[in-house]
């Protein structure tokens, strides 16, 4: 059983990281002059666009987490709503939280969104996905020992991960050796996808590696 | 105290204290000074880092390389006008960087890093030099290329044409530029000197490095720049064409290593120069050469500081051998005269030259000038026939040369040189007494005689080790060096520190060495945050920390716009905020931000007061407390009229301007006035204790002091902040039958914090005064980021749970000294030497300074301000989370009965736990002491380290040798107020202690 939600795990992970490679790829060949430096906005829409459809549709197709009882159509409704709204005020919580961080209050507002964007793709969205819009459950979940399945677990480590790798992003930006990816937000974007990417990576094997530690509580 | 006695590690640099120079005329014949002028012309072309090999050309080699045989017009030049023609190796000293060597070629002396004798201001050479001597003789100076030249020389040009230097990526402008103006300029002949910086080649090596194709292209570009120039020129001019420095085979300089030192030089004239052809090999000459040869060729005085030697073949001119010689003689006999000149001036204000072998320069001269005066009678008397007049000529230049060698390798040795032993010892000595406050740090748990054993007899050593060193110098009459006897004194007390560390604790070394990785964990800078995740269940409090949290980071990102600019960053605007408010042109804005300052300095002084009141420390009549009522709005109000008049437009007053100059005097000595008397009350009487003693007065007063004040003293002052001896005072009650007879004292709960509060708001007033008027909105947010970090401080430590009260965790102090290094930064300073603010040390003083010591102080004190505020207010970290004990204790409060304070008094303590074990309360501040220093020397540590393995670094002088300095003297100021601070909060504790001692008389 674990065995196999393990494998079930890294295919799904496996496959966000194929969508990344190919929102960088692929549009070169359908848009004239496409890269991902040089139109780095296009990139980032593409790539926040991608992630989040594919991350929805395995949401449904899996279904990881067990199903509310509740399930009339008006309530699922309410829950996407209020999915969005969440997903919206977590842009712009991450938005204030990078320009605290150093990124230019007025000039390049567009940039800083798109990056904020970007982040909480890679991290609210997920958390939106696996554990709906409930507050309580995103901080058990974020808590010491708080993960009660290897799809949390999982969460964990990317969200983590794919945050400390815009952070490290930030490292080179002051540096004076004039190459265009040191402009703002592309090395922070960058990365936070290859900090995504590698969680999405280590985190099925981390999860085989210590399977005889975990322990998941039940309910 | 141990550790303050750490070595600057780098001797690489020395003071240079020049004398002005004092130049007087000498006999001269007319229309040159010194020496007949041979030239009247002459053009200097400095091609940047022209390495020896690219000058060279070897026609016999079959396949060059890009930099090889490119210069063949000089190779053309040598081989068909012997006489005319002539290249030299150049070998330029270290530090090979463009700015030291354009110093070393103009002023013929070996720059170092710090010219004590000049302002630091700006770059400007104060020193006498070959433009300066050459516009004091009425020449027309040209120069076109480089600007660094520009920062050197303001102003000595008869025309120039400046290009930026700075952006190395850029091959062409510079050079295009100068050629553009060059062959005009030449043809126009309105110049007597004109210099041509060339910066191509230099550029071209930081880019590609010399091995690449587009350095041959440069130089060829060059080659047919000479080409053509060289068909401008007139008979009577002279060409020379020299590199400043070498190149490694990366394209960098600035150390030195032989590829570095190998310059180029070429002279050239249409008329013959040279009495011989040239030797085989080229001769190496030493770059100050350069100097004293052009100065006396073109008949100006050869500038007072200069080391070099002339290039006598240069003079040999057209006659015979004896003449030729004897003209050699007189240029060498010039020249020693002027060295031994220019080093008697030296040794006379500075030691750093070895007196013995100034004695044997000393002799060597005034043997050769003798003998030269003998051989000049005999010359003069015919009395010599040629062939002994050449040998004895020929010796006589030969004892000149080796004075002028000699003088000048005894300046190289002693000023320009690395001393990589000392340096890594240094750096030792700082890891080592790192190491050693870490591990005292550690221990200090254990008992107090430890610290007895383990500090005072390594001090011992320490002197003893020194004093035998004094000796054995005193012994061999050697020159004592103060630094090496003080670094082996230190090298020894820790040796016996260790030696006694090891001989009592080798089980504790291994425990101390486990808990090295475990405490790696914990330092990370992030500390605050990491513990956020930790604990789900404290919502309130996390809730609480977040918005601390989010304050902090407030704090940090509004203080970026108080930064000054490092001119490395050329697109970087310095923030509005650091000018002063007398710049500003805008009447409105100007008294916008004026009455926004001074709102902010009054809303300080309301917020320490309602502080103060808070936690019951202004109850009192003390003249403390007094001061702090009266005398801070005082302050506040000198402070804002002084900064009225200062920035108040200085002719808008009129008839008032003779009262400005006074007030602009009057007010800053009213401030410095009331905080030297704030700090002199607050050592005589820290106490903001206020005592009520209803003891004999119990009688009288019974019914209104449980009636009325008990109401509204809870109110008003909060109760909790009330400590009450209970133990002598209860027993007193029981024992007289009743209750009533107690003593109330208020704010003896926050004593230690109140009296650092009160001095730290005094220091910042002081400092403010010292800044320009609108940086007291950055100074506003030190207090706020200072204030908002303790919070978060106790917080943490609240949620963790800690066990251990007495002991600062790591990140706390990590973080602490964060925000020191912050604050320097945003109080608009920078570690290099023009951001330093000159004008600090003008605030209360007409421009005119008795000493230097009291301008240093200022200066300092404006330089360090957050250094000093944060190290003084270090002890607070042990503190606050006393202090802050009781908002806790506060809600159960009035729930309580008034009687049922017996209990809790226990938790109303705060500061006064403290008291309750002395001994851990002192073990407690000492580490928190030698926590912070170990990581100040581990911060300095890097900055030594950088410096050192970076000597070589094209920027060493400009970026790393700067930072190190402003570092370790951070560094020392920040070790000296932490000593200030944790002696003020023992000096309290005094005061405590007597006090309770007075109070049990009673």
């Amino acid at each position: 059983m674990k065995e196999a939600e393990i494998r079930r795990l890294l295919a799904a992970n496996l496959l966000c990281v194929f969508t990344i490679v190919l929102t960088a790829v692929v549009p070169a060949f359908i848009l004239d002059g496409f890269t991902i430096l040089g139109t780095h906005l296009a990139w980032l829409c593409i790539c926040s666009v991608c992630v989040s459809t594919l991350n929805i549709i395995l949401h449904l197709v899996l279904k990881p987490n067990l199903t509310p009882k509740r399930s009339s159509f008006a309530h699922k409704i309410s829950r996407f709503l209020k999915c969005c709204i969440y997903f919206f005020m977590s842009c712009i919580l991450f938005h204030a939280i990078i320009v605290l961080y150093g990124a230019p209050l007025i000039e390049s507002v567009t940039e800083t969104f798109l990056f904020a964007v970007l982040l909480s793709t890679f991290t609210t969205l997920q958390c939106l996905c696996m554990l709906g819009p409930n507050i309580q459950a995103w901080i058990r979940v974020f808590s010491k020992n708080g993960a009660m399945s290897i799809w949390e677990s999982s969460l964990q480590i990317t969200t983590i991960c794919s945050i400390l790798g815009a952070w490290f992003g930030a490292f080179p930006i002051p540096l004076d050796w004039d190459r265009p990816w040191q402009v703002w937000p592309i090395s922070c974007s960058l990365g936070a996808t290859f900090g995504y990417m590698a969680g999405l990576i280590i985190a099925p094997l981390w999860i085989h590696w210590n399977r005889k530690q975990l322990t998941y509580k039940s309910r | 105290f141990l550790l303050t006695r750490i070595e600057l590690a780098s001797s690489s640099s020395c003071s240079d204290p020049f004398v002005p120079p004092s130049w007087e005329r000498q006999s001269l014949p007319p229309g040159s000074c010194w020496a007949p002028q041979r030239f009247s012309k002459a053009v200097l072309v400095i091609i940047d880092a022209l390495r020896f090999e690219f000058a060279h050309f070897n026609p016999a080699k079959a396949s060059p390389r890009p930099y090889e045989n490119k210069l063949s017009f000089l190779h053309h030049l040598v081989t068909s006008q012997p006489r005319h023609a002539r290249l030299y190796r150049f070998r330029a000293d270290p530090p090979t960087a463009t700015m030291q060597r354009i110093k070393g070629l103009t002023t013929g002396s070996l720059p170092t890093f710090i010219d004590v004798g000049s302002n630091f201001a700006t770059y400007a050479i104060q020193e006498d030099n070959l433009l300066a001597q050459l516009v004091q003789n009425g020449r027309r100076v040209i120069f076109m290329g480089d600007d660094t030249w520009e920062g050197l020389f303001p102003k000595k040009f008869f025309r120039s044409y400046f290009f930026p230097s700075f952006n190395v990526k850029d091959l062409h402008t510079v050079d295009d530029g100068i050629l553009q103006h060059l062959y005009p300029t030449v043809d126009s002949g309105e110049w007597d000197m004109l210099i041509a910086h060339f910066l191509g080649v230099d550029h071209c090596g930081h880019k590609h490095g010399p091995d690449h194709a587009e350095m041959a292209k440069k130089l060829t570009q060059m080659n047919e720049m000479l080409r053509s120039l060289v068909e401008h020129l007139g008979n009577d001019t002279l060409l020379l064409v020299a590199g400043d420095h070498g190149m490694t085979e990366t394209g960098d300089h600035g150390g030195d290593s032989e590829k570095e030192v190998n310059a180029a030089l070429f002279v050239y004239s249409k008329t013959p120069l040279f009495g011989t052809g040239p030797p085989e090999e080229p001769e190496a000459v030493a770059q100050v050469n350069l100097v004293p040869t052009v100065a006396l060729l073109l008949g100006v005085p050869i500038p007072y500081s200069n080391i070099g030697e002339v290039m006598a073949e240069l003079f040999s001119g057209d006659g015979d051998a004896v003449s030729a010689a004897l003209q050699q003689l007189l240029v060498y006999h010039i020249n020693a005269k002027q060295v031994d000149r220019f080093l008697h001036a030296y040794s006379l204000v500075a030691q750093d030259l070895p007196a013995e072998q100034l004695q044997r320069l000393q002799d060597l001269f005034s043997g050769a000038v003798e003998e030269h005066a003998q051989l000049l009678a005999q010359v003069q008397g015919l009395t010599l026939v040629p062939p002994e007049l050449e040998s004895r000529l020929g010796s006589l230049i030969g004892r000149f040369q080796l004075y002028l060698r000699e003088a000048r390798a005894v300046c190289t040795q002693s000023w320009a040189r690395f001393h990589p032993l000392r340096m890594v010892g240094g750096c030792t000595l700082i890891a080592a007494s790192c190491l050693l406050c870490y591990m005292a740090s550690e221990l200090a748990t254990a008992s107090d005689s430890f610290y007895r054993s383990c500090l005072l007899y390594p001090l011992l050593w320490g002197l003893v080790v020194a004093v035998l060193l004094g000796l054995a110098y005193a012994f061999t009459q050697n020159g004592l060096d103060l630094l090496l006897v003080s670094s082996w004194a230190a090298a020894a007390s820790q040796l016996g520190f260790f030696w006694y560390w090891w001989g009592r604790h080798p089980k504790r070394a291994r425990l101390a060495g486990r808990k090295l990785h475990w405490d790696g964990r914990l330092t990370v800078p992030e500390g605050p945050k990491q513990q956020l995740l930790g604990f789900s269940s404290y919502r309130r409090e996390i809730w609480y920390l977040l918005c601390l949290v989010a304050m902090l980071l407030v704090c940090v990102r509004l203080s970026g716009f108080f930064h000054q600019c490092r001119e490395e960053i050329p697109q970087c605007r310095p923030s509005l905020f650091l000018s002063p408010l007398a710049s500003l042109r805008n009447t409105r804005a100007k008294n916008l931000f004026y009455l926004l300052c001074v709102a902010l300095l009054a809303g300080l002084v309301c917020a320490v007061r309602s502080w103060l009141r808070h936690y019951g420390n202004l109850n009192s009549s003390d003249p403390l407390v007094l001061f702090v009522r009266w005398g801070f709005p005082l302050v506040v109000l000198c402070i804002a009229c002084y900064w009225a008049v200062a920035s108040s437009a200085d002719d808008s007053l009129g008839k008032l301007q003779e009262l400005v100059q006074v007030a602009v005097v009057a007010f800053p000595w009213a401030v410095y006035g009331l905080a030297s008397v704030g700090l002199l009350l607050l050592l005589c009487n820290p106490m903001t204790v206020f005592a009520k003693d209803t003891r004999e007065s119990a009688g009288s007063i019974v019914t209104p002091y449980l009636g009325v004040p008990s109401s509204e003293v809870d109110f008003l002052h909060v109760i909790p902040q009330i400590y009450r001896r209970m133990q002598e005072s209860q027993k007193s009650c029981l024992e007289r039958g009743g209750c009533k007879a107690t003593v109330a004292a208020y704010g003896l709960g926050s004593v230690y914090s109140a009296a650092l509060v009160i001095a730290l708001t005094l220091l910042g007033f002081l400092l403010m005064l010292l800044h320009s008027e609108r940086l007291s909105l950055a100074f506003l947010l030190l207090f706020l980021e200072a204030f908002v970090l303790l919070h978060i401080h106790t917080r943490a430590r609240g949620l963790a749970g800690d066990a251990e009260p007495f002991s600062v965790p790591w990140y706390a102090v990590i973080s602490w000294l964060l925000a020191a290094s912050q604050f320097f930064y945003s109080t608009g300073h920078q570690p290099i030497f023009p951001a330093i603010h000159w004008n600090a040390a003008f605030v209360g003083f007409h421009l005119d300074h008795s000493t230097n010591l009291l301008p240093a102080v200022l200066v300092g004190a404006n330089t360090f301000a957050s250094h000093i505020l944060f190290a003084v207010s270090c002890p607070l970290l042990l503190l606050w989370p006393f202090v802050c004990e009781m908002p806790s204790s506060q809600r159960k409060k009035p729930k309580k009965e008034p009687r049922e304070e017996l209990q809790e008094v226990e938790e109303h303590m705060m500061e006064m736990r403290l008291r309750e074990s002395p001994e851990k309360f002192s073990t407690a501040l000492l580490q928190l002491g030698l926590k912070y220093l170990f990581v100040l020397g581990t911060q300095l540590l890097a900055c030594v380290c950088a410096a050192m393995i970076l000597r070589r670094h094209l920027m060493v002088w400009k970026v790393f040798a700067p930072k190190f300095l402003f570092e370790s003297l951070g560094f020392v100021v920040s070790s000296i107020c932490l000593l200030l601070g944790i002696s003020l909060v023992m000096r309290v504790d005094c005061a405590v202690s007597t006090w309770f001692s007075q109070l049990q008389l009673r």
